[in-house]
């Protein structure tokens, strides 16, 4: 029978295979693996059964519209990837979009969160309410609000900046400042990146900042010293997702262009080649290719992160 | 300076000091609110901009001198015919509201509309040089369109089965899975951890096209099974935030209950769900409006039965028919975000109510 009520009582010595299968070392794993049981069935299920039959689908020239007559191509859909002047556009037009999004996005989240929860601010509650309200808005319909918000004739910004005495853009039609309005579109998708810092925020023990302040350290050594060591777990996983969400874009370009990567295939990222070798042009072999190349970047960037933040993140209560 | 003169304007300094060290404060909190929100109100002004839309006539969109607010041209009526009021200069600098009853190409016919007498004037000058006269005029009209013809509250209906299903699934595995990931030791954890961000970082598209041959030889196709049941197998998304939360929670607590005889559930259930609820109820929040606005899935399983699908597949459905009537396509923006902007109002007291209290401060 198995002794379930804690593990201090199985300390008692005991000998040979009993010890192997009912010790607390064996218990403890008992519990671990029941407990990401769920997660360890959906991955077999979900995640791992498509992965390898995706695989096998990018090494054919499998065709939705022909099944019965799938080859084998071996690794011709990855070389002829390395060849498509397309697929390069689409890399570059994504990295070009992250270099912008990404630390707008993270600035903005995190100086977001520090205004929210600065203890001088009264109507925090609303406030909080309202920068996270639009990230309710289906992508869909935000898109549409700020393609007629940036409209260069009939949208305001245009108007606010004419008023200063600037001369705005034609925002979504230039293939450069497509860029901005979409890191535009996109800070109203930092409301759960806001809330993440600012949970992290209300978990700094306020004893650091009063004895911060009792030793005089102002608000930027404050921040410096105490505020980002102590939030960086949730600062790097802001991170790592605002990464992997970047190269995943897709329902703002597809509204915003119907898919056609206009203007000029500025708008034509990665996943979007991918959505339309698939859906459109129905090589589901040659988009199983972009997708595993797709997956193997969005790796490497997230190995490359955890690799750089390894030794500058902080994990309170933790023998790291 | 006498002794006790020196005493007594220290002390009146000291209250003077206290008031001002009062107001200093009060200060500081004006200044830092406005300043919040000046910056959340910008934030938001396109939101503003679709509120405006909404309420706007079509006509109105494009129509030059228009208000940047819902207005209509005005009118008046004269001897039983309904006649545009313009803004009309005079040469002593006036300016009147008039209808026009006569345009003529170099001079014109106004009259006032509040002359009881309702005397001609003649006006010298190019009528169409004139403004138009506009009236604040909100249309709810837009908003009536909108929810009959997307037959609202079935919509409504679908969206909140298919997010309420999906967010319990999806809190109770990910709280199950970020325990077993942060709290006991098995062989492999470490590999399996570096699975479990693979799968946050793996493209869905690397696993669409199988799953969704999965699902329709299990005959869900055409259900809301495939948006519901993958969420009861944990979210890496939420496992790992989660995980990241209940690691910072001290080992000392869990140490203590155990000594008191308390089981893994049991140390789950009275520590680590209480010390975490603030993490919890952001992961149930972020996964109800996740489920709420999901459009791909939903499209790609519901794209034949009209009857069950969610607001995001309607909404766009209607935003690709009257894509030339930003007044309509506002209002349903709108309409589609009042549910979730309550539900998140409700949710809210509930987030602050259990915002962390860590273990450190208790």
């Amino acid at each position: 029978m198995a002794d379930t009520t804690g593990s201090l009582q199985t300390l008692a010595p005991s000998t040979g295979r009993r010890t192997r299968f009912r010790g607390p070392a064996f218990r403890e794993a008992f519990w671990g693996f029941v407990f990401i049981g769920p997660w360890l069935i959906g991955l077999a299920i979900f995640t791992a059964g498509p992965m390898i039959a995706s695989l096998a689908m990018s090494l054919t020239d499998f065709n939705l519209l022909a099944a019965e007559k799938t080859r084998f191509v071996g690794i011709d859909n990855y070389i002829q990837m390395t060849r498509d002047p397309l697929v390069a556009t689409s890399i570059i037009a994504t990295l070009k979009f992250a270099l912008l999004f990404v630390p707008l996005t993270m600035i903005a989240s995190l100086a977001f969160a520090l205004l929210l929860n600065s203890p001088r601010l009264a109507g925090k509650s609303v406030l909080r309410t309202l920068v996270y309200m639009p990230m309710m808005i289906p992508l869909v319909a935000s898109t549409l609000v700020w393609i007629g918000f940036l409209n260069p004739n009939t949208g305001w910004l245009n108007g606010i900046l004419q008023s200063v005495g600037v001369v705005g853009p034609d925002w979504t039609n230039s293939d450069v400042w497509i860029y901005p309005a979409l890191a535009l579109i996109g800070l109203w998708g930092i409301g759960n990146f806001m809330l993440i810092n600012l949970g992290g925020l209300q978990g700094v023990p306020s004893e650091l900042y009063e004895a911060a302040r009792i030793d005089g350290a102002g608000l930027w050594t404050t921040l410096r010293r105490i505020t980002i060591p102590l939030i960086s777990p949730i600062l790097l996983y802001n991170l790592v997702i605002c990464v992997i969400a970047t190269f995943q874009y897709f329902t703002q370009i597809y509204t915003l262009s119907n898919g056609n990567g206009d203007p000029n295939n500025a708008t034509l990222f990665i996943n979007l080649e991918l959505f339309r070798e698939a859906f459109w042009f129905s090589r589901m072999g040659y988009a199983s290719a972009i997708a595993w190349l797709l997956f193997a970047i969005v790796l490497v960037l997230t190995l490359a992160l955890f690799w750089v933040a390894r030794s500058r993140v902080y994990y309170a209560g933790s023998d790291r | 300076m006498t002794k006790a003169g020196t005493f007594a304007a220290e002390r009146s300094f000291g209250e003077r000091s206290s008031v001002a060290r009062m107001y200093r404060r009060y200060l500081a909190k004006a200044s830092v609110t406005m300043f919040a929100f000046i910056v959340v109100a910008a934030y938001l002004l396109p939101l503003l901009y679709m509120v405006t839309m909404s309420l706007e006539q079509p006509s109105q969109v494009s129509a030059p001198g228009a208000p940047p607010w819902p207005a209509a041209p005005m009118t008046a009526t004269y001897e039983g015919k309904s006649y545009p009021l313009y803004s009309v200069p005079f040469p002593d600098g006036s300016t009147r509201q008039l209808m026009l009853i006569d345009a003529g190409r170099e001079s014109s016919k106004f009259i006032d509309p509040s002359d009881a007498t309702a005397t001609p004037i003649e006006w010298q000058g190019r009528w169409r040089t004139l403004q138009q006269a506009w009236a604040f005029s909100p249309l709810v009209e837009n908003y009536t369109t909108v929810w009959n013809e997307l037959d609202f509250p079935r919509l409504l209906r679908n969206t909140f089965g298919i997010a309420l299903f999906s967010t319990i699934g999806a809190v109770l595995s990910s709280v199950l899975v970020a325990y077993g990931f942060a709290r006991f030791r098995f062989p492999g954890k470490n590999l399996l951890f570096i699975i479990l961000l693979a799968t946050i970082i793996l493209p869905f598209q690397v696993t669409l096209l199988p799953q969704y041959v999965i699902f329709t030889k299990l005959g869900w196709n055409g259900t809301w099974l495939p948006l519901i049941i993958p969420h009861f197998f944990a979210n890496a998304y939420n496992v790992f935030l989660l995980r990241q939360y209940f690691m910072s929670i001290p080992r000392e607590l869990d140490e203590a209950a155990m000594i008191d005889g308390a089981g893994p559930f049991r140390i789950l259930r009275s520590i680590i769900i209480p010390q975490s609820l603030a993490a919890i109820t952001a992961v149930a929040l972020f996964h109800f409006f996740f489920a709420w606005n999901d459009f791909f899935v939903p499209l790609l399983y519901l794209a034949s039965k009209p009857e069950l699908q969610p607001l995001s597949i309607g909404i766009q459905q209607y935003n690709a028919l009257y894509a030339s009537q930003p007044t309509l396509i506002q209002a349903s923006a709108l309409l589609t975000m009042a549910v979730p902007v309550i539900v998140f109002f409700l949710a809210q007291r509930a987030f602050m109510r259990t915002v962390v209290v860590t273990g450190v401060e208790k």
